[in-house]
């Protein structure tokens, strides 16, 4: 198949691109919009006009739900991580058939079509009061966006050494130092996805909000919701463009320091390669050289893995992950003093 | 506890209210405004699912045989849209599709069309919305399961004297059904309650049930009617699970997207 680029290839190649710009196109359209110089949805006539930009800045309204829908994402977002991870953790170290369940139960919030819980929310919010307050938002945001951080967090330590926590469960450490100083730092790549998880969910949570909010709630999406709604004022295709764009720059910047930590690892593990072969500082003049200009995340990286060489877990520099590498590291075992 | 709870309420008010029995049941088989939503629904999520699994197959199938460079820009490309507040893309697509939108003007300047085709506001721009919406769901676990498929084995099969067609047909659909069967159910599933592009995109005239529900609790509050509906449905989606983890391994389609 591969070497054989024909007529097929090319027909392949112009479907998935065209129905990618079908997935990317609309996007380009709400721009222009935006920018438009009439009263209404339109394109721009005789020139070009920011002032739905500048409406967007000025306007109490939106600057009131855009407010509004950040404090309620960044709260349900460090909600659903504190839940989320210990309950991740929880069900990795019981390890059993009820963690199993647990872990499928996780997945209800996902599955569950929103219209239905944002019936049964609706219904329990008015018994409890509290619908149309903070508190209730978030809840609802917490309950519904946490399973995304147990699902990270529980693909993270499907990776992680159990050895780590029993090293340092074994030096001494209490079971809350364990979990602050080892298991955290080597399972933040999962903590961090799911948090991104937890804070788009919130912030873009809508069919539970229509039921659970009226007056003093406003946040974005139901803003936007009315706007559509309404149809006419043009301020919205500027929040569409703004939103776009923040998204955009999201994924370009995971993009870069993907990059960089893939450049930076395998820097890393050319330089352990070399150390481990001369027992020494890196000898390769290639590689001193890639270290003094390779930037500040492979040096660190170089210093974290020449500090053991058990090759057992990837390069992580935090002190509490690499005292406990040491307790297991065979090097580290080497008998000063026969035991009595 | 906080989750359990609010959906057991509404399984039991769909049996206690307004009396207590299965009355609210009944009415999926005698009223004909509720059988004209439910296949309203059926039909939309059908049309959708199989647009979806097309068109995504096309990416998908093209995503693993490109170079890793162009691949890496088509990924993007998919998980740009992913990650779009679902409230954005329906904008964009009411621009585009009403009357005055790009499309009808440029249909109405080739002379193809007299006057705007109505695009918007029906079932062409919810499914064309919808589509839209899944085509992630749909490329990413396709992807992830043809990553697996080992190609040699389709080189075999052409070494060994088969067409490009039939290799693919005999060898390397086979191999890729559960990704297929997976990828189609979950659209499905996840359309059936869909509630906002619907709402937006069919404009009030086209209806599906989660906005259907919508509209009975919020402005004619009726609750037996909308919590029979919410139950049929949720009922219905882990039914269609019930029958996809007999294909594919849920937690890693869940996993995966």
């Amino acid at each position: 198949m591969e070497g054989r680029r024909g007529l097929g290839y090319g027909v392949l190649l112009a479907g998935a691109w065209m129905v990618l710009s079908f997935l990317v196109a609309p996007m380009a359209v709400v721009v222009p919009v935006s920018l438009t110089d009439r009263r209404y949805l339109s394109f721009p006539q005789d020139g070009l006009s920011l002032q739905y930009y500048v409406n967007l800045a000025t306007n109490d309204v939106w600057l009131g739900a855009i407010w509004q829908s950040v404090v309620v994402a960044i709260a349900s977002t460090i909600g659903c991580v504190v839940l989320g991870t210990l309950c991740a953790v929880g069900c990795w170290r019981i390890g059993s058939r009820l963690a199993e369940g647990v872990r499928a139960l996780m997945l209800m919030p996902i599955i569950v079509p929103s219209i239905v819980h944002a019936l049964g929310f609706y219904r329990m919010w008015i018994d409890l009061r509290l619908l149309d307050t903070f508190t209730g938002v978030i809840l609802v945001h917490v309950v519904t966006g946490f399973p995304y951080v147990v699902i990270t967090v529980s693909t993270a330590l499907a990776t992680f050494d159990p050895r780590l926590e029993q090293a340092a469960r074994n030096l001494g450490a209490s079971m809350t130092q364990t979990l602050r100083l080892v298991i955290v730092p080597c399972i933040m790549p999962g903590i961090l996805a799911g948090a991104v998880f937890a804070f788009v969910h919130s912030w873009d949570e809508l069919v539970v909000l229509l039921f659970i909010t009226s007056r003093k709630l406003y946040l974005l999406p139901r803003a936007i919701w009315a706007g559509i709604n309404e149809n006419v004022d043009p301020t919205i295709a500027a929040v569409a463009t703004v939103l776009m764009l923040a998204t955009l720059s999201g994924l370009l910047l995971e993009r870069y320091l993907r990059r960089r930590a893939a450049r930076g690892g395998r820097l890393a593990t050319l330089v352990a390669r070399d150390t481990r072969r001369r027992r020494r500082r890196p000898s390769d003049p290639r590689l001193i050289d890639a270290l003094r200009t390779g930037g500040r995340g492979s040096r660190r990286r170089y210093r974290a893995r020449s500090a053991d060489d058990s090759g057992l877990a990837p390069a992580i520099s935090w002190p509490g992950a690499r005292v406990a590498r040491a307790a297991i590291s065979p090097r580290s075992h080497r008998p000063c003093r026969t035991p009595p | 506890m906080f989750y359990i709870y609010p959906l057991s309420r509404v399984m039991w008010i769909s049996v206690s209210e307004p009396a207590f029995g299965l009355g609210n049941y009944a009415l999926l088989f005698t009223s004909p405004a509720v059988q004209r939503i439910l296949v309203t629904t059926a039909r939309i999520c059908a049309i959708t699912s199989l647009l979806t699994l097309v068109l995504g197959y096309v990416v998908a199938y093209a995503m693993v045989h490109v170079g890793e460079g162009h691949r890496q820009w088509m990924l993007f490309c998919v998980l740009l849209t992913f990650w779009l507040s679902v409230l954005v893309r329906a904008f964009a697509w009411v621009m585009i599709l009403r009357p005055e939108g790009p499309i009808n003007a440029a249909l109405l300047g080739l002379g193809l069309v007299t006057q705007p085709l109505a695009l918007v506001r029906n079932e062409t721009g919810v499914v064309i919305g919808m589509v839209h919406y899944m085509l992630p769901y749909a490329v990413l676990p396709l992807y992830a399961n043809m990553q697996g498929i080992d190609r040699r084995l389709v080189a075999a099969a052409r070494g060994l004297g088969a067409t490009p067609f039939t290799a693919f047909r005999r060898v390397f659909l086979p191999l890729n059904m559960p990704g297929i069967v997976g990828a189609g159910l979950l659209v499905f599933v996840f359309s059936l309650g869909f509630y906002i592009t619907p709402a937006i995109l069919g404009g009030g005239r086209t209806t599906m049930i989660a906005e259907y529900i919508g509209i009975q609790v919020l402005t004619t509050l009726r609750w037996g009617l909308a919590t029979m509906l919410a139950s049929t449905l949720l009922i219905t989606v882990f039914l269609m699970l019930a029958i996809m983890s007999r294909f594919v391994s849920l937690r890693r389609l869940f996993g995966a997207a």
